[in-house]
């Protein structure tokens, strides 16, 4: 439960983190809450050399309107957006999920950039980034781009983010008149979801998938079915077609198939009720 | 059933806010982790990955580079600094096999987490450096994880052994009156349950920090353990040190649960390096090794039979059990099956009884004492068997039980299997149980809601246990062949202003003996318990002890200071007869004086009493000065509690997932010195009796490695997983001691795990299940769903 050593600078900007990154290439990690990072490096699976903190960066963290989006500081702890006004309004789902992670300690530590950034296909708000439509805004030493949550997460704790790049905002189509759900399974409340589900629902539905797979992942074939006029019960029956979800001591892949398609069926009776 | 003291008003019974708390409460306890001694060295381990090897070398030189590091050993390096190995207090038969086992491993590793080399630093983080460079060659050797493969031998996990099987144990006092109950039965059930290894997980996990004074050569070891005065012996037997060179200290120790009652590798390590390198030594563990080198719980597959008449009055219990001591024989790794193999017939009048076991050692962590050891695998047998039988019979499981209870006036009871039970009045216990949770008319929403086919069942599970504790008669203990007594002692003085000092050789890590002590003097004394200190866990101050488990420590810790007390006043009784004038038997004692029988105001405040004896100015001829007395309280008998538990889970048919509802205990552990305190050993051990049941398993591979090595992966439930526990009692003196008390430490935890797989089972009933392993998790539930939905 000790981390091997490491170097410790704290960014003071965005600007200065980049110039860190790019400095000392990939044995630089930035540390945000520090609450997946750290338990690697205790357990020294992850042996960065240098730690980047950006945690004195407090232009990071904020919830504001941006045109038809709710913008979001990739700094903002999980318990300051599961508590903000205007989150709670304008993407409901969004701050509900915030409030189902972990525990108090890890929502008040952890941060949705650091969240997003870890790409775990366990994490809850990945998942609910893919369902609300979000994009994230990177920045480099080549500048800044923007990237569709559908096109983030690439594998296992791997997104779209190079070596250099800082995630500073994520934006999300703001949805307070769809119908949206959550549902999450776990054996004791603090812990990550064997499975979990998020939908959103205005006219057309996008729903997306936690731990069923190597990445967070939309349930394409549940969502094609719906479209095509089926009813929830059986685009539910469809949530992990097609999927390869992980065996773990919590449940078989075959266990995790049938809990994607009864959460489903949930969620989209919950989306329906809240329309 | 007779009642040596009833509940009285006083002290004892009073629901007093523990002593103990604000200190821990507000950070201000120490721990050993807390103790900063200047020049302190670290050790860190280096642990084997492999379940079992062959060590074709190993190479600490590396860790020599690492800047910081003071020294580094391998398990040969060391060989020759063991007086002897580690200890096994409990050798169950003449012929039990033993293999060896020292601090360190230096010819073959029998374990994931066997220690093969030791790195001494100036800090921690040099120390893991260091062990992380230690560089070591293992030669993989066939590994045995499977219980049931161990018994067959077909791989050894000591080669030298020749055989898996450590020992095999009977208890078959009439096998012939077993058969013919059988051959005659009306009724036969059986079950086989197996009960998972558990990690124990106490709030604060090991450390141990020795202190050597180089010149006068006398170590102070303090040491995050539940039996200072045990480990002070073994140090002095593993080390060759002389026990006057020993002072153990326990400071707050975080809990316990049975994985700190052991003399562990790390204690003996950092003592003996301590006398090398002639400065103090400290050793902390961290989680993650808590998992694979503190010894685990549980680790048994029981086969039970029972033969019942037409009615379902059971006639006979036959039980083999296999047991799993893991890789090496701990403290009392063989005696925990024996703490059990008396209690299969649980709470009921069993006329014949054959019980055999056979325990195997395995190439895992060592098994040992968890929180119950023994009792509560033997009343999740026998409770999981009786339930079966209702279900034979076509009664309702309440009343299976009634037909089965040892009644009220059979007591004091002897046992077929040989023990004689003090006192106990179990129908009494289920009555305040089902009326608690309402259960009549949880059957009946049972009924509705399995009518309507909602999805959410209801399951209701009763449990009744009995258990024995106070460890322990110190001649039963012999018949046993454990190596030590079971006595305990305690000290009282009255201190010349009047103030009470009471020494006990009890260890509490969070029991609250403290409160509960002064309670017992005070009570006796007629005075404040503000008024009363009580010293504990450090040798240099009580000398003899036997320490803390086995819910032990009331029953004869407790009594030694009644006992004690008592004494006291005897003596302070002879000097205010002596002040006064008077004939001793001529004066009452009560609210801290001496009154004159007749004329009360002729009276002697203890205080002053206490300040005349410590003067000694004008005692009693041939009286010795001071007020001070002390008893080795050596119990006559065990003591029986027990109760009745009842919960209720909520199951969701379609995943699978157990809520609990709601959750009754009424326990019997005859008088409560603080009712308080009972409530909280009960809520603990609920928990964990829950936690086996629904949540916590060690897992292993088929290679020995531990899957579940962090609170990621081993789920201890935390309180937003528990309902609300309704808690009730009733009193039972036991007639054995003079506070008429038995022991709580375990009951919550011995009744919890079969009222909650009753639960579950009885949830599924109408999906033909008729068991579910522990734990019960969603997708083993669902699974047994989906099979009783099959047509
Ligand atoms: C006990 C426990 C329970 C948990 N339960 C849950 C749960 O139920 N659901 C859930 O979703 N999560 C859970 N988590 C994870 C938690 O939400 C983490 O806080 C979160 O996943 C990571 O955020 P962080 O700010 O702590 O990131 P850090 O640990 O600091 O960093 C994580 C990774 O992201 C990178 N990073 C951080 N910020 C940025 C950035 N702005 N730009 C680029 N890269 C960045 C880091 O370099 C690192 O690789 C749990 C964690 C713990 C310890």
């Amino acid at each position: 439960m000790i981390p091997a050593s490491f170097d410790y600078e704290r960014a003071r900007s965005v600007e200065a983190a980049i110039r860190l990154l790019t400095e000392r290439g990939e044995e630089a990690k930035l540390l945000a809450g520090g609450h997946s990072l750290l338990p690697l490096m205790r357990l020294r699976m992850a042996t960065p050399g240098l730690l980047v903190d950006l945690g004195g960066i407090r232009e990071l963290s904020y919830v504001r309107r941006s045109g038809d989006d709710l913008a979001i500081g990739a700094l903002t702890r999980h318990c300051d957006l599961a508590a903000n006004e205007l989150a709670r309004a304008d993407s409901p789902l969004l701050a509900h999920v915030a409030g189902q992670i972990g525990d108090p300690q890890v929502r008040h530590r952890g941060t949705i950039g650091g969240s997003l950034a870890h790409g775990d296909p366990a994490s809850d708000l990945p998942a609910a980034c893919l369902a609300l439509g979000a994009s994230f805004l990177v920045a480099g030493s080549a500048g800044e781009r923007r990237i569709p949550a559908d096109e983030f997460f690439r594998g296992f704790l791997e997104t779209a983010l190079r070596p250099d790049e800082v995630l500073v905002e994520i934006s999300v189509p703001r949805h307070a008149e769809a119908g949206w759900s959550f549902q999450k399974f776990t054996r004791r409340a603090q812990d990550w979801a064997i499975v979990g589900v998020a939908a959103v629902s205005d006219g057309s539905t996008r729903i997306s998938l936690v731990n069923m797979g190597s990445t967070p992942l939309r349930a394409t074939a549940a969502e094609e079915a719906l479209a095509g006029g089926a009813s929830a019960e059986e685009a539910a029956a469809r949530a992990a077609d097609g999927l390869e979800p992980p065996s773990d001591l919590n449940a078989s892949p075959e266990y995790r198939r049938h809990l994607a398609s009864v959460l489903t069926r949930r969620a989209l009776e919950e989306c329906a009720a809240v329309t | 059933m007779t009642a040596t003291e009833a509940p009285r008003k006083g002290v004892l019974g009073q629901r007093l806010v523990r002593r103990e708390d604000p200190e821990l409460l507000t950070g201000e306890a120490r721990f050993v982790a807390d103790l900063k001694v200047s020049g302190t060295l670290h050790l860190a381990l280096v642990r084997s990955p492999m379940a079992h090897a062959r060590l074709a070398s190993v190479d600490v030189s590396p860790a020599l580079e690492v800047p910081g590091v003071v020294a580094a050993y391998s398990g040969a390096d060391l060989e020759g600094e063991w007086a002897g190995p580690l200890p096994c207090a409990w050798p169950v038969t003449d012929d039990m096999r033993q293999p060896a086992h020292l601090p360190l491993a230096a010819r073959e590793v029998c374990y994931v987490g066997d220690a093969v080399a030791v790195v001494v630093a100036e800090s921690e983080y040099a120390a893991r450096d260091g062990a992380e460079a230690v560089l070591v060659d293992y030669d993989p050797l066939p590994v045995v994880v499977d219980l049931e493969e161990a018994a067959a031998d077909r791989a050894l996990a000591h080669e030298e052994l020749g055989t898996n099987t450590s020992y095999v144990w009977e208890l078959k006092p009439d096998e012939a009156a077993v058969e013919a109950a059988f051959a005659s039965a009306a009724h036969v059930v059986s079950g086989r349950y197996v009960q998972q290894r558990l990690i124990p997980s106490a709030m604060e996990p090991r450390g141990v920090l020795v202190v050597p004074q180089p010149f006068g050569g006398e170590f102070t070891v303090y040491s995050a353990t539940q039996i200072p005065h045990i480990l002070k012996v073994m140090l002095a037997v593993t080390t060759g040190i002389s026990e006057t060179s020993l002072r153990v200290i326990a400071p707050s120790v975080g809990g316990g649960f049975g994985s700190k009652l052991n003399v562990y590798a790390e204690e003996v390590l950092a003592l003996t390096l301590a006398r090398m390198l002639k400065r103090p030594v400290r050793w902390i563990e961290t989680r993650s090794e808590a998992t694979q080198a503190t010894i685990q719980g549980r680790g048994q597959i029981q086969e039970i039979e029972l033969a019942a008449d037409e009615r379902g009055r059971i006639q006979a219990v036959r039980v083999r059990l296999l047991a799993d001591m893991g890789a090496y024989l701990q403290l009392v790794t063989p005696g925990v099956p024996l703490l059990g193999a008396f209690l299969y017939s649980g709470v009921y009048d069993v006329p014949a009884y054959s019980l055999s076991c056979r325990s195997v050692f395995t190439n895992l962590t060592p098994t040992d004492a968890y929180r119950g050891a023994g009792r509560p695998e033997a009343t999740y047998a026998i409770e999981r068997a009786v339930d079966l039988l209702a279900r034979r019979v076509g009664v309702d499981p309440a009343e299976i039980r009634r037909r089965n209870y040892i009644r009220p006036e059979q007591f004091p009871y002897s046992s077929v299997a040989g023990l004689v039970y003090d006192s106990g009045a179990y129908e009494a216990a289920l009555d305040k149980a089902l009326q608690l949770a309402g259960y009549e008319e949880l059957r009946a929403e049972q009924a509705r809601r399995r009518e309507a086919g909602e999805r959410h069942q209801l399951g209701i599970g009763v449990s009744s246990y009995m258990e024995m504790c106070g460890l322990a008669p110190s001649r039963v203990l012999a018949s046993l062949n454990y190596s030590a007594g079971g006595w305990e002692a305690a000290t009282v003085r009255i201190l010349p202003t009047g103030k009470v000092q009471v020494v006990t050789g009890t260890a509490p890590h969070g029991q609250g003996h403290e409160t509960s002590w002064s309670m017992i003097a005070a009570d006796r004394l007629g005075i404040s318990p503000d008024d009363v200190e009580v010293l504990h866990s450090d040798t240099a101050i009580a000398p003899y002890g036997l320490d803390t488990y086995g819910s032990r420590s009331l029953s004869v810790g407790g009594v030694a200071v009644a006992i004690a007390t008592d004494r006291v006043i005897d003596k302070a009784r002879q000097i205010a007869a002596h002040q006064l004038e008077i004939a001793p038997e001529d004066l009452d004692y009560g609210g801290g004086e001496f009154r004159a029988k007749g004329s009360p105001e002729r009276s002697m405040a203890l205080g002053a009493v206490a300040f005349e004896a410590f003067t000694a100015h004008d005692l009693p001829e041939g009286l010795e000065p001071n007020l001070e007395a002390s008893s080795h309280f050596d119990p006559p008998n065990f003591t029986f509690p027990f109760g009745t538990h009842v919960c209720v889970v909520e199951i969701d048919t379609e995943t699978g997932g157990v809520g609990l509802a709601s959750y009754v205990a009424v326990d019997d552990c005859g008088n409560q010195v603080n009712p308080l305190i009972v409530e909280g050993q009960v809520h603990g051990g609920i928990t964990q009796g829950i936690a086996q049941a629904l949540f916590e398993k060690a897992s292993y591979d088929d290679q020995g490695n531990l899957l579940t090595s962090t609170f990621m992966d081993y789920l201890v439930p935390a309180a937003s997983e528990l309902p609300s526990f309704v808690t009730g009692s009733t009193v039972t003196p036991s007639p054995t001691n003079v506070l008429g008390v038995k022991g709580v430490g375990e009951a919550g935890t011995i009744g919890s795990a079969p009222a909650v797989i009753n639960a579950v089972v009885d949830a599924l009933s109408t999906y033909g299940v008729e068991d579910i392993e522990m734990p019960a998790t969603p997708e083993r539930v669902w699974r047994a769903i989906e099979q009783g939905r099959r047509p």
